[in-house]
């Protein structure tokens, strides 16, 4: 919509806003009721907003005079008076950002809340969030950009030698993500000749190449964009942790399926300075109670449970990580 | 150190799609550059038109967009090409219009009186700039060419975020298998030094060959 042209150039020189207010009064008054009409019609034909939704979500008691002064993240975070996590912003139902709200919502980030709320910090208002792309992962930790890190982040041995790691607290597994009237493509067997699209440099693209060098890889920078690609029959499959697939599955079921069995075990951690052995010890302690009180099972039911799959037993912390 | 031997043919790669992408889009873009330039010096109005719109619209786009409406445009239309083919297409239109002007401005230098003279000898439009006031403009254009290939070569980076081998993107896969972020850069770095000095030294030495001596 074009805005209305300023009173200076339209009044002539002279009259001033006697003669240039009303008219653009009287456009701004027009643009204005044109922009509240196409507003009302947005919310009234927009579809019912899929994935997690605020008031659904579960609080989570925070505990009270909690101290780890073994941790220096800890202790500098208490310090500030908050704590900064990484998470992610693209994957729908474990770390997303409502681009108007600028709200995180997802797995990734109620776990994140519930190990706050573990550590003695509020989720609501003593969190701030910062959004962290795979590839820095590992620096944003190292340089102490952010406390913790909950985003999709799998345990491996390279990642072992740079960060520490908590947890795991839930194990994916890598899969298809495929057009709903695709009748072919049932698992990893049938990708020969075919395009399937992960993002660039990742685990799983890697995967692809090194054991089926007869699927075409396709690589892009985000899943969105692999997303888009597949509704377009650019490509025949995204493929990446099923996590993230079921997430995109969720948003649209009508045109988007996970298929097949998972094909590779990815356990999920959560990453922490890698010096800092005690803010990981407290991460597990802290994720074993809240599995045993239930938040990790609520916490699923709220986000990646939307997209039908029941909730899996969590799988068992390592104590192995954190020696 | 280890970066760079443990992964030599992930580098490797990387470094050669860099190289065909750099030189195939140069290619392109000189191509169209210098017919454009044609263009717009033109005695049709209608090819001054094309020439002009042509500058205006792909040296004012950023080249991330023109990287997705190639990608994620076309094949909506159903133009289905090769990832390789449409960042060549990309980069070598957006680096044709640099190109353009660069030339345009070297014809700017060629004294009047040698197209007047073409003319008045009897040669076409084609004649006098192919044979005449072109071969007199390359060798004023020469540095600033070479400048805009050196753009052209790191700019190429962008495509790897759109399925196309090139040596930037090696950092998130190296990145993803635990090895340390600020040696693969400084790599990565070289690899790009060792492309552009190459261009450097080619340039330079047409100057030397060609070059105008003021």
């Amino acid at each position: 919509m074009r805005t209305p042209t300023p009173p200076s150039r339209t009044a002539p020189s002279g009259t001033g806003s006697s003669a240039g207010g009303p008219r653009v009064l009287g456009r701004g008054l027009v643009a204005a009721v044109l922009l509240a009409a196409t507003a009302a019609c947005g919310a009234s034909g927009s579809p019912p907003a899929r994935g997690p939704q605020p008031e659904q979500l579960p609080h989570y008691d925070v505990a009270e005079d909690f101290s780890l002064p073994s941790s220096p993240t800890w202790k500098s975070a208490h310090r500030r008076g908050e704590l900064t996590v990484g998470v992610k912003e693209d994957q729908p139902g474990m770390g997303e950002k409502n681009p108007a709200t600028g709200e995180y919502t997802g797995f990734d980030v109620e776990i994140a809340k519930m190990m706050a709320a573990s550590l003695g910090f509020d989720p609501d208002k003593q969190i701030e969030y910062k959004a962290i792309a795979s590839a820095n992962r590992e620096t944003a930790l190292q340089n102490g950009q952010i406390d913790y890190y909950v985003g999709t982040y799998t345990i491996n041995e390279g990642r072992k030698k740079l960060v520490g790691f908590a947890g795991p607290y839930y194990i994916a597994g890598q899969r298809l993500l495929v057009r709903r009237d695709e009748k072919q493509l049932k698992g990893p067997q049938d990708m020969a000749g075919r395009k399937i699209c992960s993002a660039v440099g990742s685990t799983p693209l890697q995967r692809i190449q090194a054991d089926h060098p007869r699927a075409v890889a396709v690589a892009y920078d985000s899943y969105a964009i692999c997303v888009d690609n597949l509704l377009n029959h650019q490509v025949d499959a995204v493929t990446t942790d099923d996590t993230i697939l079921l997430g995109y599955a969720a948003k649209d079921p009508e045109r988007l399926k996970v298929v097949g069995k998972a094909f590779s075990e990815e356990p999920y951690g959560i990453g922490v300075p890698r010096q800092d052995r005690a803010l990981a010890r407290a991460l597990d302690k802290a994720l074993v109670a809240r599995e045993r009180s239930g938040d990790w099972k609520r916490a699923y039911d709220a986000t990646l449970g939307l997209s039908g799959r029941p909730a899996p037993e969590p799988p068992r912390v390592d104590p192995a990580l954190t020696r | 150190m280890d970066v760079l031997t443990e992964n030599f043919s992930l580098y490797g790669e990387g470094f050669w799609g860099t190289v065909k992408l750099t030189v195939y889009s140069s290619l392109l873009a000189l191509a169209v550059g210098v017919l454009m330039a044609g263009f717009r010096v033109a005695p049709v109005r209608a090819l001054r038109v094309v020439g002009t719109t042509w500058v205006t619209v792909l040296r004012n786009t950023p080249l991330t967009l023109l990287f997705f409406a190639m990608l994620l445009g076309l094949p909506r239309f159903g133009v289905a090409l090769p990832f390789e083919l449409f960042a060549v297409l990309a980069l070598g239109c957006y680096t044709s219009s640099f190109i353009c002007e660069a030339v345009r401005s070297g014809i700017n230098t060629v004294p009047v009186g040698q197209g007047e003279a073409a003319r008045s000898l009897g040669m076409t439009f084609g004649q006098t700039l192919g044979a005449v006031v072109l071969p007199q403009a390359f060798r004023s254009v020469i540095a600033p060419i070479g400048s805009t290939l050196i753009a052209l070569a790191k700019n190429s980076a962008i495509a790897g975020s759109f399925s196309v081998v090139e040596l930037l993107s090696t950092y998130k896969t190296l990145s993803e298998n635990g090895y340390s972020v600020v040696w693969s850069f400084v790599w990565i770095a070289v690899g790009y030094l060792i492309l552009t000095l190459a261009i450097s030294a080619l340039f330079h030495a047409m100057e030397r060959r060609w070059g105008v001596a003021r």
